[in-house]
């Protein structure tokens, strides 16, 4: 959590609010300290997007995307239980979709519709 | 017909956004991430969601001497880097793992031509550069799990499909496929992730993965 923290602060010059939502950006950070941490190595990141003309991040996008995660997190509450548990696992449970299967004893292809169901779901709600 | 995207598919995008890929698995996502805008796009969507369901988790009690210990960790870092462009064949994330541009790779050559290059291994999972001379052929092959292939110079057909740099081919268990490096004088350049160990088919280049281990 520290680390996570540490390195929020520490990243905060590279956090554009026009790109990513700050739970978002939370989420990445913490992700990635957590592969750097437990298996040793830097994870491989993408490059990033040469800078754009703008200096500034328009204040309009950043409230809509800021709007969008909250639509978004609501989206997710909603989501039949089965489901929402697997949304989360996914993201949470640091386990593949092959072994959430192992260890749920559902097959693969049960977990796969299921996150394939939650997912259309999400979409539907955020049109 | 086996499933052949020139795109990542979701599993595989939301699997990296989760961080629950093996190292060689990251690497070709972020590289081809690095190369596509429709991947980067359909990542940023996924990485919302990570943000979303995070939102939602419940609150955690904090030691009592976090805030000193978080500073203490600030003040040791160093300077933040961006993973820039550049103008070589690899995107930032590959070159980063090679130490340099295509010219750094440390070759070991299969047979006529066709080199590799081991880049990362953790468990089953294996990240390799593979070096196809134009208008050759790599040995006939199936898979016993999953197999990313990325390209990043020259072009190469699989099946009835055609990939140019920074196209993506998935194949599993029961692709089995001999890609030809397309024969328009540039040599083919892949990155590729496999889990499971490739299973070649003829016999000859069968005794050359146990000695070469490809």
């Amino acid at each position: 959590m520290q680390d996570v923290m540490a390195t929020l602060w520490h990243k905060a010059n590279l956090y554009d609010p026009a790109r990513a939502s700050v739970a978002t950006w939370i989420f990445t950070i913490a992700r990635n300290r957590k592969i750097d941490l437990l298996r040793r190595y830097a994870r491989p990141e993408p490059e990033d997007l040469p800078w754009g003309p703008e200096d500034a991040p328009d204040q309009a996008d950043a409230i809509a995307l800021q709007q969008e995660t909250s639509k978004l997190a609501e989206a997710v509450r909603k989501l039949p239980k089965k489901q929402r548990e697997l949304i989360e696992r996914a993201y949470f449970g640091d386990l593949t979709h092959s072994e959430i299967a192992a260890e749920t004893g559902l097959p693969l292809g049960t977990i796969k519709s299921r996150i394939r169901l939650a997912l259309e779901r999400l979409r539907h709600a955020m049109n | 017909m086996p499933a052949i995207r020139h795109h990542v598919p979701d599993d595989l995008l939301m699997g990296y956004a989760a961080g629950v890929l093996p190292q060689a698995f990251d690497l070709v996502v972020a590289t081809h991430v690095s190369l596509n805008d429709d991947a980067r796009v359909r990542l940023a969507g996924y990485e919302e969601l990570g943000g979303a369901v995070l939102s939602d988790l419940k609150e955690a009690e904090l030691a009592p001497d976090s805030l000193e210990q978080t500073l203490a960790k600030i003040a040791r870092m160093g300077p933040t880097a961006r993973n820039t462009r550049t103008n070589g064949i690899f995107p930032a994330p590959l070159r980063k793992m090679v130490g340099g541009d295509a010219a750094a790779v440390k070759w070991k050559t299969i047979a006529r031509g066709t080199k590799q290059a081991v880049l990362c291994s953790d468990g089953d999972a294996t990240a390799r550069l593979f070096y196809i001379p134009a208008g050759q052929a790599m040995p006939e092959h199936s898979h016993r799990g999953t197999e990313m292939t990325l390209v990043l110079q020259g072009g190469y057909s699989s099946a009835d499909a055609h990939f140019l740099r920074g196209d993506l081919e998935v194949a599993d268990q029961k692709t089995n496929h001999t890609p030809i490096a397309d024969d328009d004088g540039e040599d083919c350049i892949c990155l590729v992730a496999t889990d499971g160990r490739l299973l070649f088919n003829g016999l000859l280049p069968r005794l050359a993965q146990v000695f070469l281990r490809i």
